[in-house]
């Protein structure tokens, strides 16, 4: 144990490990604080969605040689959130349809992108890290962490002031446009919000496990607790738990971050879903 | 006083017309129940009214010192309602939305609204209680404070005892009945169920093939009301 300690103290020595932790930590706050109202609305596959759309953004970035691809990616993932969110209700396509289109799309053609362009000459390991998420939670500038620092910060911002809203609106989107809250406003809000968690999340999870990022935390707290606020609160403690252990542990044993987080989060889900039955059953 | 207006309205969805040329008034303290067999657009009007879509053509409008936005709702219970983890004090608190505007949170003014509505409704005991581990009459009744939060003098209500057994339907029932003559709330209640809308209602508003509107009495002799009434009573029988 005091073994593990020790090395552990070694490695947060090193800056780049606590910039790891530090990024890992807000991300998970960020997505999982608005992760309970997409599980709620319906919209768990959003995440996935958005983040193949991030991936293609990604692709199209490297064929141009953008050495910072984060402006582009950012505009084109909240653009395609803005146009899922829309289409949500009333169109042809419904949700589910509209988030898997998009996915399996994008996911496609940034691969084909890449596939045709590539200048790199491991096109398999590049792809499977924008996939799996990589060692770039490691190797992150400062300028990078205090861009996450300050979006985190906006994020948790909105959260808190648009929390009454975003109940409503999550509640029951009907009652509340027919009582004079603008619904459309706020759905357009929360897409563009979760569009910017997401590109923000890339880095730690990669694009195949941020919706693990969004939805394992709520899906957890709803196990055990009942009013909106605990869960609320719940999914974020949860969430920010398993990826510092997540991170922790893929250090001291050196596994995939993005998969050592989600792994954790299964654990603890598990565990919920447990104590959830039991007290269902003692009460 | 007039506080609903509907002038030449034409409703439907997808440009698609299903109901045209209704004409009608709701007056401050009216019961007015919306019958009509299924699909003739009953819950159309119902979203058109509220300013959730709007009119293919014609005109609904608000009047007497009603604004839009100040019409409480009870609508059906969705999907995602039915596994929400949320307390019955955080839904009822929720009614108070519109009356915030841009302010973030709620006053103490809001509280004590929604304090006094639960109290109302009888739900002081289950403020705590999560929404999902209620019964479907329960649940009602959560919905209808929290439509009470939204407004002080129309209600409208979507089918609001569809689900419920006898003894609870008719609980719901006399509480709404209450509402309109004690604290004098416009009810506009959509129904499938022609018997309770006969016993309650003012005011009858037949949408379908024929169309009628009157009060009750008018309504029970007219042409409408022969076609409909049977079957609907005889349905009831059968319930």
């Amino acid at each position: 144990m005091s073994e593990l300690i020790n090395t552990l103290s070694l490695y947060l020595k090193y800056p780049f490990v606590r910039y790891a932790l530090i990024v890992g930590v807000l991300v998970a706050l960020c997505s999982s604080l608005f992760g309970v109202t997409l599980v709620l609305k319906r919209f768990s596959f959003i995440g996935d969605g958005l983040s193949h759309v991030a991936f293609g953004a990604m692709a199209i970035a490297a064929i141009f040689n953008l050495t910072n691809d984060m402006p582009l990616v950012l505009a084109i993932t909240v653009i395609s959130a803005i146009l899922l969110l829309r289409t949500g209700q009333n169109t042809k396509i419904k949700g589910d349809a509209a988030i898997a289109m998009i996915s399996v799309g994008a996911l496609a053609i940034g691969y084909l992108l890449m596939n045709i362009f590539s200048t790199s000459s491991n096109l398999s390991g590049d792809v499977c890290t924008t996939l799996f998420g990589s060692t770039s939670i490691l190797t992150l500038t400062k300028t990078e962490v205090w861009l996450c620092i300050i979006l985190s910060i906006i994020v948790v911002a909105i959260f808190i002031i648009f929390y009454n809203k975003i109940f409503s609106v999550t509640f029951d989107e009907n009652f509340a446009k027919a009582t004079g809250t603008r619904a459309n406003l706020y759905n357009l809000l929360i897409a563009v919000v979760i569009a910017v968690i997401i590109v923000l999340a890339m880095n730690l999870v990669g694009s195949l496990l941020i919706s693990a990022l969004v939805i394992f935390p709520a899906l957890s707290a709803m196990r055990i607790f009942k009013s909106f606020k605990s869960v609320t609160v719940c999914s974020a403690i949860v969430s920010v738990f398993c990826s510092l252990l997540g991170i922790l542990i893929s250090i001291l044993a050196s596994t995939p971050v993005g998969s050592t987080i989600v792994a954790v989060d299964i654990v603890v889900f598990l565990i919920f879903a447990f104590i959830g039955t039991i007290a269902g059953r003692m009460s | 006083m007039t506080q609903l207006k509907c002038e030449n309205l034409s409703l439907g969805y997808d440009g698609k017309e299903i109901l045209s040329d209704l004409n009608f008034n709701v007056n401050a303290g009216d019961y007015l129940c919306i019958v009509g067999e299924n699909g003739s657009g009953k819950t159309t009007l119902m979203k058109t009214i509220l300013g959730l879509q709007p009119p293919v053509s014609g005109k609904i409008s608000a009047c007497g010192g009603l604004k839009q936005n100040e019409i409480g709702y009870l609508p059906q219970q969705t999907l995602v309602q039915r596994d929400f983890p949320a307390s019955v004090w955080e839904i009822v608190l929720s009614g108070c939305q519109g009356r915030c505007g841009l302010r973030p949170f709620y006053s103490r003014d809001d509280k004590e609204l929604a304090k006094n509505n639960i109290e109302k409704l009888g739900l002081t005991p289950l403020m705590k209680r999560c929404y999902r581990e209620l019964s479907g009459g329960q649940q009602q009744r959560v919905l209808l404070a929290r439509a009470l939060c939204a407004t002080k003098r129309m209600l409208l209500l979507d089918e609001p005892v569809s689900g419920l057994d006898p003894k609870v339907t008719q609980e719901m029932y006399s509480l709404i009945s209450d509402l309109n003559k004690k604290d004098k709330l416009t009810i506009i209640m959509i129904s499938h169920d022609i018997e309770a809308a006969l016993s309650y209602a003012t005011h009858i508003l037949h949408i379908g093939k024929s169309v009628f509107f009157g009060t009750k009495e008018a309504y029970l002799e007219s042409d409408a009301s022969a076609v409909f009434s049977k079957g609907g009573l005889k349905d009831v029988g059968i319930n």
